[in-house]
């Protein structure tokens, strides 16, 4: 089943990713790859490598081996300042507000070849004071569309868990990724303001870029994600429409595995 | 008691050659801790080769003043390379250990009697500064106000230490208003964020101990043109923490808080200093304390004022107190 | 300031050392309160007084007729002869750095110095307005006739002692920071408080005079207090504030300066041995010959680590400080007490860290600034063994102790503390987990 996604429909497409920590596999995935276009879900019982997939993908861990292409470019074991370059951007399960920044600070440090991070332009404001003024811009227009322009001048460090979460998907946005990964983007967000993510999340999708989330609540998963990937034991079990994922019964024994305190890799049989 | 002596006593350092060291090396100190979050110790070492840089440039090849100032300079960017590449990978508190041991290595092998012939171990390297003071434009003689005054020579020290002063702050001011510091404070809150970003953070964490380096290497330059002199003993680990005293006094991360830090740090100092003095001449402490009292005194007063600002005053003079009071984690 | 009116004089002359050690002092706290107000005292007041003791009976008898010698940069400065009190007494020019030797042609016959590596010091400072006592201690000559293994093995002793000391100091430092996650930089203070203690409490001139033994448990016993007292009042307030740990190194930097030199200003600035033990004979047991007093100081530690150990992997209470360790916040869900637990590692810390003082206090001597001279070490020791690991705070002290030791065999004595931070800095980057430490998994 994985070999047909890999066409040349997918924007990440990696293979053989191995990651242990000691004994621990944490990560062993033969193949991996998010479609063009979608919003992608990535869901699997605690521990079974979801972060740990992220981290790799993203260059915030090494991996033992394996290799993965982002956009039709090999980017394995690029360090995460070069793979957020490319385009493929991710946020983290606690969301990393930059606390004593303001929130405009915040995104304004999101936008990317900023000629004012050199150290010697910075020092010449004339270089950079109409590129700032852009990036500006565009950082209270995101602000606005995400629901945060009120506290655009709050430290973030003063901003709730759910409005972090919001923080970060409008940071992600702000570098024009091609590819965004939300590692559980409404964990500890409010249902109100789940409903306002989830819209923002399709929206995204619609401008043409690409969402890998992980997320735990099926509901979520079931109703905005055209593909899911379900990971147990550090491996892809089962990939497909959510309805596909749901039924498939790897996935029910793998959660059943967790529920038991212990890991039952399933025979063959189900249940309906 | 004499307390217009007290008093102008404290001013004299506070306006003194010391106080524009200091600040340089607290300027330095901001930019690695204040802007950047890097946890430098070793602030001192920076002092030292920018010292030793000078001294022995001129010591052994004759090269002239400003050569010797320019190999200070590298040796500090050089130093600020052998240190951070390969610690900025490590956690943050690395950082602080290895620049507090590099830093106690420079100072050990300037001090040691088997390196005499290049960095005149215990005793020193002295009399490579003279060129500095054959520029000076000032006419002998003493200049000041009241009890107040200066020789020429130190004024034309002060003079050039100011000015450092002033050009490093204001390279600051410059640095943290731009992009460049937006990105420094970023990684300062969370790296693993910034690096998500796309910002190259290893790079700029060189950079950023580069900088701060440099401006301390001035510091240490200063020093010891002041005295045509530098051994071992002017650069011993605890000098980094009264340069932190300096800058928290001030305000981590303002750009006028390491400057007015270090002119309040060396009033009081002198000022306390004096004070203990005339006491203890006096006799008001009785048997209990002698003039070789004071010293210890007022530094184990600066330990006591750097544990309490840290607690009750996190922000310092001239820092942003809503900033302090946001968890730091 | 006292820099100011002497500066006039343009400093090319031999003072140009004295000011900058001077004014540098402010700056420099180990050797502050060396400055002296221009003017108000007499320039040439500075002297060097070499005591030359003879140690070998119960009781010190001086060595006379020993020649003398002090050099600065490589020029004499002056010589005598050590008089019939084993004084010798040589005016130098003024405060500053000065090499002090005892020329060995004139030593009585038999007469050896104890320590063959002390015939020189280098690096003699002295204070304005001040003598500055030197001590040469003589006994049997030791040295002769020593292969040059069987010196090795005598330094990998004394490396052993010391390593040991810094192993009891460092699994201390370990247990509070694996607990708390706290940098002490203020641990030093900690052995400088259980050698000062002991010191007052033994004392017969200006102490109590109970003898040592019995005071060296005492200075223990309120090293812990010490260590629970620091946690009670200063340490348990700040993590209920939520100070961050970063803001509590900087804290711990703020006390170790104030009780640094508060202590110097109760205790004086030079160095004092502890009357009892002063000297000994050395016993010989096969090619090493160490004093009585450093063989128990080994036996000691031997005793306390093991014990550390087994009370850190038989007790419920150890369990307790090894899960606290782990992870607090884990072992406070399952019902551990973690405040509980964090007071005992304290407790443990202080007496320990005591406990090394006072062992550095007798087999060398107690000083203000003695802790501080070996945090670095002890940092070192934690570092190299694996951070908040006990267990490897204990090998890392012994590896260091003996490493270093021994190796000045080959490398002058002087690179000693330069070539153990390197070592420390090279196993951050190729270890950063210890030799002990389990790498940690990050994110």
């Amino acid at each position: 089943m994985s070999a047909d996604a890999t066409t040349n429909g997918a924007i990440l497409q990696a293979r053989g990713m191995r990651r242990a920590f000691g004994g621990l596999v944490a990560v062993d995935v033969e193949s991996f790859s998010v479609m063009r276009g979608s919003i992608t879900a990535l869901i699997g019982p605690n521990g079974a490598g979801k972060t740990t997939l992220f981290n790799v993908l993203t260059g915030f861990e090494r991996a033992d081996h394996g290799e993965w292409t982002f956009d039709d470019r090999d980017v394995s074991g690029w360090p995460a300042y070069r793979i957020a370059r490319a385009g493929m951007v991710r946020t983290f399960q606690i969301p990393k507000a930059l606390a004593r920044m303001s929130v405009l600070e915040n995104m304004k440090l999101a936008a990317q070849t900023q000629r004012g991070e050199g150290f010697f332009p910075a020092l010449l404001r004339r270089l950079w004071c109409d590129e700032e003024a852009r990036i500006e811009a565009r950082g209270v227009e995101l602000l606005e569309w995400v629901g945060l322009a009120k506290q655009r001048d709050d430290y973030a460090g003063t901003l709730s868990g759910g409005q972090r979460k919001l923080l970060e998907l409008g940071r992600a946005l702000m570098t024009n990724p091609r590819l965004v990964m939300l590692d559980e983007p409404t964990a500890g967000v409010n249902p109100a303001l789940t409903e306002q993510l989830l819209d923002r999340i399709r929206s995204v999708r619609d401008e043409g870029a690409t969402v890998l989330f992980v997320e735990h609540d099926m509901d979520v998963v079931g109703s905005i994600s055209d593909r899911v990937i379900c990971m147990a034991q550090g491996s892809v079990i089962a990939e497909g429409t959510a309805a596909e994922v749901v039924a498939d019964p790897q996935v029910i024994d793998a959660y059943l595995g967790e529920r038991h305190g212990e890991a039952a890799m399933p025979t063959s049989e189900g249940p309906t | 008691m004499d307390f217009g002596k007290i008093f102008s006593d404290g001013v004299r350092e506070a306006l003194g050659v010391n106080a524009a060291a200091y600040a340089l090396a607290a300027i330095g100190l901001n930019v690695q801790y204040g802007l950047t979050g890097l946890l430098n110790f070793g602030q001192v070492g920076f002092l030292l080769v920018g010292a030793y840089g000078t001294a022995i440039t001129v010591k052994e090849t004759g090269a002239p003043l400003w050569a010797g100032f320019l190999v200070g300079i590298l040796a500090a960017i050089g130093l600020a390379a052998v240190l951070g590449i390969p610690t900025l990978r490590l956690r943050a508190d690395y950082l602080a250990i290895v620049t507090i041991a590099s830093a106690e290595i420079l100072r050990v092998l300037a001090g040691s009697r088997h390196l005499e012939g290049f960095t005149g171990g215990p005793f020193g390297i002295r009399g490579w500064a003279g060129s500095f003071y054959d520029l000076n434009p000032f006419s002998p003689g003493r200049y000041g106000a009241g009890k107040v005054s200066f020789d020429h020579n130190t004024l034309w020290v002060m003079t050039v230490a100011w000015t450092l002063v002033i050009l490093a702050s204001v390279l600051v001011w410059l640095l943290k208003r731009s992009p460049y510091g937006r990105v420094l404070r970023s990684i300062r809150e969370d790296e693993d964020a910034a690096r998500s970003l796309g910002k190259n953070a290893y790079v700029i964490k060189i950079q950023s101990l580069a900088v701060g380096g440099v401006i301390g290497a001035l510091g240490g330059m200063v020093i010891a043109v002041n005295f045509q002199f530098t051994n071992d003993d002017f650069w011993l680990s605890p000098f980094t923490f009264l340069m932190y005293t300096v800058l928290i006094i001030g305000g981590v991360g303002s750009v006028i808080g390491p400057v007015l830090g270090a002119m309040l740090f060396w009033f009081v100092y002198q000022s306390l200093d004096s004070l203990l003095r005339q006491a203890i001449h006096e006799g008001v402490f009785g048997d209990v304390l002698t003039s070789t009292d004071a010293g210890p005194l007022r530094l184990a007063f600066v330990g006591l004022t750097l544990m309490l600002l840290m607690i009750y005053r996190p922000q310092g003079i001239f820092g942003n107190r809503q900033e302090a009071l946001i968890d730091d984690r | 300031m006292t820099c100011r009116s002497a500066r006039s004089r343009r400093a090319r002359v031999l003072s140009g050392a004295a000011l900058a050690l001077a004014l540098l002092s402010i700056a420099a706290p180990a050797s502050a309160g060396t400055e002296e107000p221009a003017g108000d005292e007499p320039a040439s007041e500075e002297t060097i007084n070499a005591r030359l003791i003879d140690q070998r009976g119960k009781q010190d008898k001086p060595v006379e007729g020993v020649t003398v010698v002090v050099e600065q940069g490589g020029d004499e400065i002056g010589q005598a002869e050590s008089d019939a009190d084993g004084l010798a007494i040589i005016p130098v020019p003024g405060p500053g750095k000065y090499s002090v030797r005892v020329d060995p042609t004139t030593f009585p016959k038999g007469l050896g110095l104890t320590d063959a590596a002390q015939e020189e010091l280098p690096n003699v400072q002295v204070f304005a307005g001040r003598p500055k006592f030197v001590i040469f201690g003589f006994g049997e000559r030791l040295d002769t006739g020593k292969t040059g293994f069987e010196r090795v093995l005598n330094l990998a002793a004394s490396g052993l002692r010391v390593g040991l000391i810094v192993a009891v100091a460092a699994v201390g430092l370990s247990l509070v920071f694996g607990t708390t996650g706290l940098i002490n930089f203020a641990h030093g203070e900690l052995l400088t408080f259980g050698g000062v203690v002991a010191w007052y409490l033994s004392a017969s001139d200006g102490g109590l005079g109970i003898t040592l033994v019995v005071a060296g448990i005492l200075a223990v016993i309120l090293g812990a207090g010490f260590g629970a007292a620091l946690e009670r009042g200063v340490w348990r307030p700040l993590r209920g504030r939520r100070v961050g740990n970063i803001s509590l190194l900087v804290v711990s930097i703020g006390l170790a300066l104030f009780l640094r030199n508060f202590i110097q200003v109760i205790f004086g600035s030079s160095p004092r041995p502890y009357e009892q033990y002063a000297t000994q004979d050395p016993w010989h047991i096969g090619p090493i010959d160490i004093l009585p007093k450093n063989a128990i100081a080994i036996v000691i530690c031997v005793v306390v680590l093991v014990t550390v150990a087994l009370l850190l992997l038989r007790t419920r209470l150890g369990t307790a400080l090894r899960a606290v360790t782990d992870n607090a916040e884990l072992s406070e869900s399952s019902g551990i007490d973690v405040q509980r637990v964090i007071m005992a590692a304290w407790i443990s810390c202080g007496a320990l860290a005591a406990l090394a003082g006072v062992l550095l206090g007798v087999t060398q001597s107690v000083d203000w600034d003695m802790g501080e001279n070996f945090l670095l070490l002890i940092f070192a020791a934690m570092i190299v063994g694996g951070l908040g690991s006990p267990f490897g705070a204990m090998v890392g002290g012994m590896v260091l102790g003996v490493a270093f030791e021994a190796s000045t065999y080959w490398v002058p004595v002087d690179f000693k503390k330069a070539m153990y931070l390197g070592a420390l800095i090279i196993v951050l980057l190729v270890r950063p987990q210890g030799i002990l430490g389990v790498r940690e998994r990050v994110g």
